[in-house]
């Protein structure tokens, strides 16, 4: 708005491209085609919204987003439009409400969301699901997330006007591996048939049957399986799509929710972990534009049961011998073992297998161990797949990029140390957060004929179960840590849970391990979290420079250009 | 937020120096007193006491049939006249117990029941008694009306682990309920 007289708001905002809106009697200026939902939620000004989702097309169904709408007068030929002391025309309110999803905000018009007209639409259409809907919140897994519970709480008249028997359909029906459908809970916002088709592109969800018998089903000789299929689960406004793996585990209301990021493949999918006393029940996507939209894929989703599984290694375990049986012992005795047994090991003779799957702070730890110890055969263990063409990418590690700018390029790279085992010129072996019987390429025999192996893993695997000492460390969900993904975008791990058992963070261990070993430099031993550690990496790298905890954000910075893109993203961003 | 603001009464000074309820208060005493010298408590017959009869010898004689019907004891767990087990495993009780004594793992319903639609029930059901302070919310919340507060108020154990009650002990110390909840019938 100016304050200059002779210029009317209308031309102001036109010189911006915009217009004006007033909703709920203040006006605000928006760009020229947001839709009438996306510009009250912008302003805070809630609307309420089944079939809408602003990544999927508008179907306007649903009806739960009606508004009173008004636009100035018509004016009669010849007419010349007047202006109010503010410089806006006055609203003709319409009679009748519109939907706020389907129309985009136009000059001078006007909004309500708080008038007897569009209060009495909200109640009337929640009426109406409600009708049929069978009311089983107390076995639902959606209660307590629900859009339909809580649009009636909010917008609902609390009684029930409708006598006859409620209309019966499929309930508990098995859809796909994955997802579960109960069709009388559902409200038809369509939003799962669209996400297959637009997003997924497999059309195997559709709408059958007549009037009150519309229900969502698979086509004939489909199945709900595609690999981003519990995507309609965190979509479903209802308790219709369930997810088979949270079923019936824990009311949705226990559990609290940690903004962290996926650690099975090279993007880096932004996710939410949702957890409940040291115990994670689920996993569900976290909206991030650059990343990875509001989606991700069910095998990365579904990776998590080891978090809390038996397999955990808790307790240092050593052997005291070599051959003899490995048994649990305490963290300083073990430490002090393992330094002296370090000591004796001659670097030449010695190899470190690290993982991309360790955090940028972990990474810089274990040069720091390297360098304290001389050894120069130092590599990670690639993992190469296919990329799917829409979130999962070719490299399954999460943290490559991190890796290459960290431990830099050096002679000995991963085959070299393969060499070395197999040919007894390398003795001694150091393994952190890899199986070396998996993807590094080596047999149960070639460590069996090495000298001695230290394994640092927070579960149990063929490592570990040889190697001379086991330190224990943590996954994903129990440490703070950065990443850089595919694209070059560094973004934030968090702590959703403690550590298990007496395991440590693997920075910590590493730290220590590495002051006990004589290291003096303050810039490695004095680190007392990872945050401090990505502050003295910002000093160092030049794609960290001046980069901090704080300034990384929820969203991630991109930091190297890699090249690299994100299918999905790519294909919404060339759709707007 | 919305409120009521309450009134509070007007004290004169009679009712602040409250010398006048005091000597109520002692009148009611002394009134028992005498009554229980001359043989005539009230509730004599039912205390079944020696000497002047006022007092209940108590392991040996209970407060039982005095306990009123809204009494609050022991939470437990009740089936329909159906035999159903009414409980659903919501896990309302488990969040509005203020005490954290009920812990409940919830799971499928098993595939014998009768009543399939019900589709959720408790996998397993336990109430720490120790932790529990009688406060009625879980009964008060329960959509399902499963859970009820017994009369039961003697609890003793020689060991933590036997005052946490299991969802077959709460079963069995619930009984059936009268009355038919029809929310999981075929029809509804």
């Amino acid at each position: 708005m100016s304050n200059n007289p002779t210029i009317l708001p209308k031309d102001a905002a036109a010189a911006e491209g915009k217009v004006n809106v007033q909703i709920n009697g203040k006006w605000y200026r928006f760009p020229k085609g947001t839709r009438i939902a996306d510009a009250c939620n912008s302003v805070g000004v809630h609307v309420p919204c089944f079939c809408y989702h602003p990544k999927l097309s508008v179907a306007g169904s649903c009806r739960m987003c009606l508004v009173e709408q008004g636009m100035p007068p018509r004016l009669a030929p010849g007419a010349t439009p007047t202006y109010g002391e503010d410089g806006y025309q006055p609203i003709q309110w319409m009679p009748r409400a519109v939907i706020a999803c389907a129309n985009t905000v136009a000059e001078n018009m006007g909004i309500r969301t708080d008038s007897k007209l569009t209060s009495e639409a909200r109640r009337g259409v929640l009426e109406f699901l409600l009708t049929n809907h069978p009311l089983d919140c107390p076995i639902c897994d959606q209660a307590g997330e629900c859009k339909l519970q809580e649009y009636t709480t909010d917008y609902g008249s609390g009684t029930h006007r409708f006598t006859e028997s409620k209309t019966k359909k499929g309930k508990n029906l098995s859809i796909g591996p994955r997802v579960n459908l109960d069709q009388e809970r559902c409200v038809l916002c369509r939003r799962c048939v669209r996400f297959m088709k637009e997003i997924v592109g497999e059309e195997v969800l559709g709408v059958v049957g007549r009037g009150t018998h519309n229900a969502i089903a698979c086509y004939p000789g489909t199945s709900l399986d595609s690999n981003y299929s519990m995507n309609v689960v965190d979509i479903c406004p209802v308790g219709a799509m369930t997810s088979k793996d949270f079923r019936f585990k824990m009311r949705v209301w226990f559990l609290k929710s940690t903004p962290t990021i996926d650690v099975n493949c090279g993007t880096g999918t932004n996710i939410n972990i949702w957890t409940r006393e040291q115990q994670v029940y689920r996993i569900t996507p976290r909206q991030n534009d650059e990343v990875n939209s509001c989606w991700m894929p069910d095998s990365h989703r579904l990776n998590y049961k080891y978090i809390n599984a038996p397999e955990r290694i808790l307790t240092p375990m050593v052997k005291t011998d070599h051959g003899a049986p490995q048994r649990p012992s305490t963290w300083d005795a073990t430490l002090n073992m393992v330094v002296e047994q370090l000591h004796s090991c001659a670097p030449t003779e010695t190899a470190i297998i690290c993982s991309a799957r360790m955090t940028n702070e972990e990474l810089y730890m274990v040069r720091a161990l390297a360098r304290q110890l001389g050894v120069t055969k130092i590599d990670i263990v690639p993992r190469k797949g296919e990329n799917d063409g829409l979130l999962v990418s070719d490299d399954r590690n999460p943290n490559t990029n991190g890796a290459k700018l960290i431990l830099g390029k050096n002679g000995s790279g991963l085959p070299a140390i393969r060499r070395g085992i197999k040919n007894n010129s390398i003795r001694f072996l150091i393994a952190l957060g890899e199986d070396v019987t998996e993807e590094a390429g080596l047999e149960a025999e070639d460590l069996e004929a090495l000298d001695y192996i230290l394994a640092m893993s927070h579960s149990e695997n063929a490592t570990t179960k040889v190697a001379d000492v086991v330190l224990p460390s943590v996954t994903f969900a129990e440490k703070y840590g950065t990443m850089i993904n595919v694209a070059g975008r560094i973004q934030r791990l968090n702590k959703a849970i403690e550590p298990q058992g007496e395991s440590r963070p693997d920075w910590d261990i590493l730290r220590q391990l590495t002051e006990m070993l004589g290291c003096d430099c303050p810039r490695v031993i004095a680190c007392p979290s990872p945050m401090i550690i990505l502050e003295e990496m910002a000093q160092e790298f030049e794609p960290l420079k001046g980069l901090t905890w704080g300034s990384i954000g929820n969203g991630g910075i991109v930091i190297m250009d890699t090249g690299v893109t994100i299918p999905l993203i790519e294909r919404e961003k060339g759709k707007k | 937020m919305s409120y009521t603001p309450v009134k509070r009464p007007k004290f004169s000074v009679l009712d602040k120096i409250y010398i006048v309820e005091l000597v109520k208060g002692l009148a009611i005493t002394l009134k028992h007193l005498v009554l229980a010298l001359v043989g005539k408590s009230r509730s004599k017959k039912d205390f079944n006491g020696k000497g002047v009869g006022a007092c209940m010898p108590f392991p040996e004689q209970r407060w039982d049939s005095q306990l009123p019907e809204y009494y609050r004891g022991a939470p437990t767990l009740v089936r329909g006249e159906d035999g159903r087990e009414r409980c659903v495993s919501c896990q309302l009780c488990e969040f509005i117990c203020p005490a954290r004594a009920i812990k409940i793992t919830p799971g499928a319903v098993s595939p014998e029941a009768a009543c399939q639609k019900q589709e959720k029930a408790p996998a397993e059901f336990e109430i720490d008694m120790l932790r529990c302070i009688y406060c009625g919310m879980c009964q008060e919340v329960c959509p399902e009306q499963a859970i009820f507060l017994s009369k039961e108020y003697l609890i003793t154990v020689t060991d933590r682990k036997q005052a946490v009650r299991n969802k077959a002990t709460l079963y069995k110390l619930g009984g059936t309920r009268k009355g038919l909840v029809n929310k999981w019938n075929q029809y509804k």
